[in-house]
């Protein structure tokens, strides 16, 4: 079995797995990280959004053999610490999650979405595909725009 | 007349008259209508306004409520094991709340957990009904209040003065000269059996302070970061196995060979194969593994138990058995009108899943259950084991929307980990969950409203629903209670449950619900709001025109009918807020609905943009709900918002297509679940002021959404809404089967 390795959140780490496993189940089943969630696992849901070199990207079809030499990171990885992220702040305030499963997802997309622009307008948010079938989408929305003000 | 019984007047006395009223109005009343000078003709109260199914629960629990304790350590940190399941409805936040209220305890010292399944609660275990609120409101403040008291008196007698020199503020014991004394060290003492306590009551609703004030999820820091933990994010069963199954390609099929198993044994990442009765379970070292093994799987399959059966079949056996009218269409002025709507998946974000450890005869079970004393039951049962050797355990869950009553997975879990002889952490695909999960039942609605000079004189509404599955603990419970339901004769649970869920708020005259079943083996099951999101919402459209017939605006006619002053309350409200009746372009409406439910009552103004009439959006929503007593004023809100986001989905775009004995969608490209897109940019929700006790809210917010919505797109496109979800192509190409 081929091994990689690769940046996961700040730390470097090394592992053996199929080429085209994807990323999700190396994190997952390998790496113990289980902050990115399975919902489809063919890139439609988003639930596991994470960045890959700092984009948004959806492990459930990402092969691990491409994060070979990059830099990984997933929603244990946001925070500085115990210092959140200003959108985590920002979901916290607006007390954005119900069951909080695709919340990960959904900061996840939202954090690549302010990076991209600084000020992103209401189709800006439309155009984050993330399900949330609690449906805290006003919310979500609420909460990007507050994150944008604060950063 | 009022919508619910009144203080002084005994739940028994109004079952007596309930019982021997409406069969009698019915008759009179349409031999003789009522003189048109009456205001309105009031409506006989419905067996919903005597007892619903929420009191039923209640009732049901009662004898079990005194085993819900509160526990105070020495560390000084309160804790209840609550006996309800948490999906994001955001209970164990609010009775954290009624503790910390009750004990005058800082809300960060009390922990709320999920307990085991408890068989002891017998029928105090079951999370349903929009009940949780409801049923422990009292239970956990009288168990707070007896810890109170008893750290009270245990400080009263270390310090030797009268417990009533004593007082609780800020999680200190306070006595007398400035004395203080910490929960933690008077733990021991307080909980002494030779303690003498007096009598505990909880406070007065005028003393809560934490109740009614906005407080966000405790558990919403852990959600953010990741470190929220679902039932496959456990690491508790060392060794356990990612574990999916193939499963038929109809509804129900059983597996009669497989074909290929040395060459799927055979590939990376696979440990063990194991045939069960719900199809093949491959366990493997990961996920992804798992998932290509059980694709490439061939198996031979037997039929399934709807294998002929498609949305047409389905529909023709709905249509056919819808009961007919009892008032005459030809004699009098009418509205008539008939609605279908489609099946619709749960779809919890998080899909059906399980870890089971089935070995040396005992067996310990994880997942997200909401009915865990029947789960636990049944599995023993299943594996032929005593329920003492099955342990349940009860993980905060993924959203359910109803679906995690049933406990397919930790069934399924049970039953591979006893064949492979290992533990497995089982999860379905989206796909499967879709498939093959649970769903909404497919229904069929035929309303009929008479009505003369100004007043509707009756209202009639024909219920015909696929079969729906209460197998998960609700039969037995109605069983138990039966002496107390305020229905009688030979019905169904099906019907129990209907109608002890669905009442019409207005005063229509004479108004009958029925339900008429379909018995088709399918996995269906409740789904947030049970019968009352599409009889509910298809009444709120015949509202609509019923007004237009009228020559009345929908707002106006809705406050002429309605039954009482909580529901003109809310129903002005939002038409305040939401500046009913504003100017609005053309292809743009607005639409209004009301709805009530286990003593909470809510209006929906929305408005809708179908300048595309194949793809409307809901551009804003004003929401109005009273609950009685709100306990978390912002998590009523988030339910609201999730109720409004159900019904947009299920109203517009959201269902599953059946062919050849299997749904059609398979994942969230499919099946049309809201996305941000279809998601108003303007929501605003507004919580009446607290006058009463709680009502339930966790449903509450989808019928009246469901109608406002289709009361929009009618008045924008110009179009009847009859058929649900409003546009719903197969605008994709299936998945295999
Ligand atoms: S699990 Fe990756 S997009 Fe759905
Ligand atoms: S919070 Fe439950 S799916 Fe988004």
């Amino acid at each position: 079995m081929p091994t990689y390795s690769f940046t996961l959140n700040g730390q470097s780490v090394t592992v053996d797995a199929p080429a085209d496993l994807p990323l999700l189940w190396t994190l997952r089943d390998k790496l113990g990280v289980k902050g990115p969630k399975y919902g489809c696992g063919i890139d439609v849901c988003k639930a596991c959004t994470s960045h890959l070199d700092g984009q948004a990207v959806n492990p459930c079809v990402v092969p691990t053999s491409e994060a070979d030499g990059r830099e990984v990171t997933t929603i244990e990885g946001l925070a500085d610490g115990d210092r959140l992220h200003p959108v985590q702040e920002a979901w916290l305030e607006q007390d954005v999650a119900q069951c909080g499963y695709c919340q990960p997802g959904q900061i996840m997309a939202a954090v690549a979405l302010l990076k991209r622009t600084k000020h992103p307008t209401d189709a800006d948010i439309d155009a984050i595909e993330n399900v949330c079938r609690c449906g805290s989408y006003f919310r979500i929305r609420e909460a990007i725009k507050a994150a944008a003000a604060a950063m | 007349m009022s919508s619910s019984p009144s203080a002084g007047h005994s739940r028994r006395h109004f079952l007596t008259y309930l019982l021997a009223t409406p069969t009698l109005a019915v008759a009179a009343a349409l031999v003789d209508p009522p003189p048109v000078a009456r205001a309105a003709v009031p409506t006989p109260p419905a067996p919903a306004d005597v007892l619903d199914l929420g009191d039923v629960l209640i009732l049901a629990a009662a004898p079990t409520a005194n085993m819900i304790t509160v526990a105070v350590g020495e560390d000084g940190r309160v804790g209840l094991a609550l006996p309800r399941e948490e999906v994001g409805q955001g209970i164990t936040t609010a009775v954290a709340m009624l503790i910390a209220d009750e004990l005058d305890v800082p809300l960060d010292r009390v922990d709320v957990t999920l307990a085991d399944a408890r068989p002891e609660l017998v029928f105090n275990q079951l999370t349903g009904g929009s009940n949780t609120i409801r049923s422990v409101y009292t239970p956990v403040r009288t168990a707070a209040a007896v810890a109170r008291a008893r750290l009270v008196a245990a400080a009263a007698a270390r310090w030797g003065v009268p417990a009533g020199q004593v007082t609780v503020s800020g999680g200190v014991v306070i006595g007398p000269g400035g004395r203080t004394a910490g929960f933690g060290e008077l733990s021991t003492a307080a909980a002494s059996p030779s303690l003498k306590v007096g009598t505990a009551t909880p406070k007065p609703a005028s003393q809560q302070r934490l109740v009614g004030t906005p407080t966000s999820r405790r558990d919403a820091r852990a959600m953010v970061t990741g470190r929220q933990a679902y039932t496959l994010d456990l690491d508790v069963a060392p060794g356990a196995l990612p574990t999916m199954v193939r499963r038929p390609p109809t509804i129900s099929g059983a597996v009669r060979s497989v074909d290929n198993e040395a060459a799927v044994r055979a590939m990376p990442g696979v440990v063990d194969l194991a045939v069960v009765e719900t199809g093949v379970a491959v366990l493997a070292e990961t996920f992804g593994q798992a998932l290509d093994a059980k694709n490439a799987l061939q198996v031979t399959w037997g039929p399934g138990t709807v294998d002929g059966e498609d949305d047409d079949s389905i529909r023709e056996k709905l249509h056919a058995a819808a009961l007919p009218f009892a008032a005459p269409g030809l004699l009098t002025q009418h509205v008539d009108a008939e609605f279908d709507f489609a099946f619709v998946s749960h779809a919890p974000m998080e899909t059906n899943s399980a870890i089971a450890d089935v070995r040396d005869g005992k067996a310990e079970i994880w997942a997200g259950l909401k009915s865990p004393i029947v789960a636990q039951e049944t599995i023993a049962k299943d594996l032929g084991l005593p329920v003492s050797a099955v342990a349940v355990h009860v993980v905060q869950g993924g959203g359910s929307f109803g679906r995690r009553l049933f406990f397919d997975a930790a069934l399924e879990a049970a039953r591979i980990s006893k064949k492979a002889g290992k533990p497995v952490k089982l999860m379905w695909s989206r796909i499967d969950d879709m498939r093959h999960g649970r769903a909404r039942a497919a229904s069929h609605h035929r309303i009929r409203a008479t009505h003369a000079a100004g007043q509707v004189l009756t209202f009639e509404h024909r219920v015909a629903s696929v079969e729906t599955d209460f197998r998960h603990g609700l039969g037995e419970i109605l069983t138990a209670m039966s002496a107390s339901l305020p229905v009688g004769g030979n019905l169904s649970f099906a019907q129990t449950v209907f109608l002890t869920t669905v009442k019409s708020p207005y005063d229509f005259g004479i108004t009958t619900q029925t339900l008429t079943e379909v018995p088709l083996q399918m996995h269906t099951g409740s789904w947030r709001s049970v019968y009352s999101a599409n009889t509910r919402g298809a009444e709120e459209i015949v509202v609509d025109e019923l007004a237009a017939a009228q020559r009345k605006d929908p707002y106006r006619f809705r406050r002429e009918f309605l039954e009482d002053d909580r529901s003109r309350a809310v129903l002005d409200k939002v038409a305040t807020e939401g500046q009913w009746g504003r100017p609005m372009p053309a292809g743009h409406a607005q639409g209004i609905a009301f709805h009530a439910e286990y003593q909470s009552c809510t209006a929906c103004l929305v408005e809708i943009d179908a300048t595309n009439p194949d793809r409307p959006r809901v551009t804003k929503a004003t929401i109005a709900a009273d609950v009685g007593r709100p306990v978390n004023p912002r998590g009523l809100e988030s339910q609201l918002l999730g109720g409004l986001t159900d019904a947009i989905g299920t109203t517009l775009r959201a269902g599953l297509h059946i062919r050849d004995g299997l749904p059609l969608e398979g994942s969230y490209s499919q099946f049309h679940y809201t996305r941000q897109a279809e998601s108003p940019r303007d929501v605003r929700v507004f919580v009446m002021p607290a006058n009463g006790e709680p009502g339930g809210a966790g449903e509450l917010g989808v019928p009246a959404a469901v109608g406002a919505i289709a009361n929009a797109w009618a008045r924008a496109t110009g179009r009847k809404p009859r058929s649900f979800p409003l546009t719903f192509p197969v605008d994709f190409d299936p998945f295999p089967r």
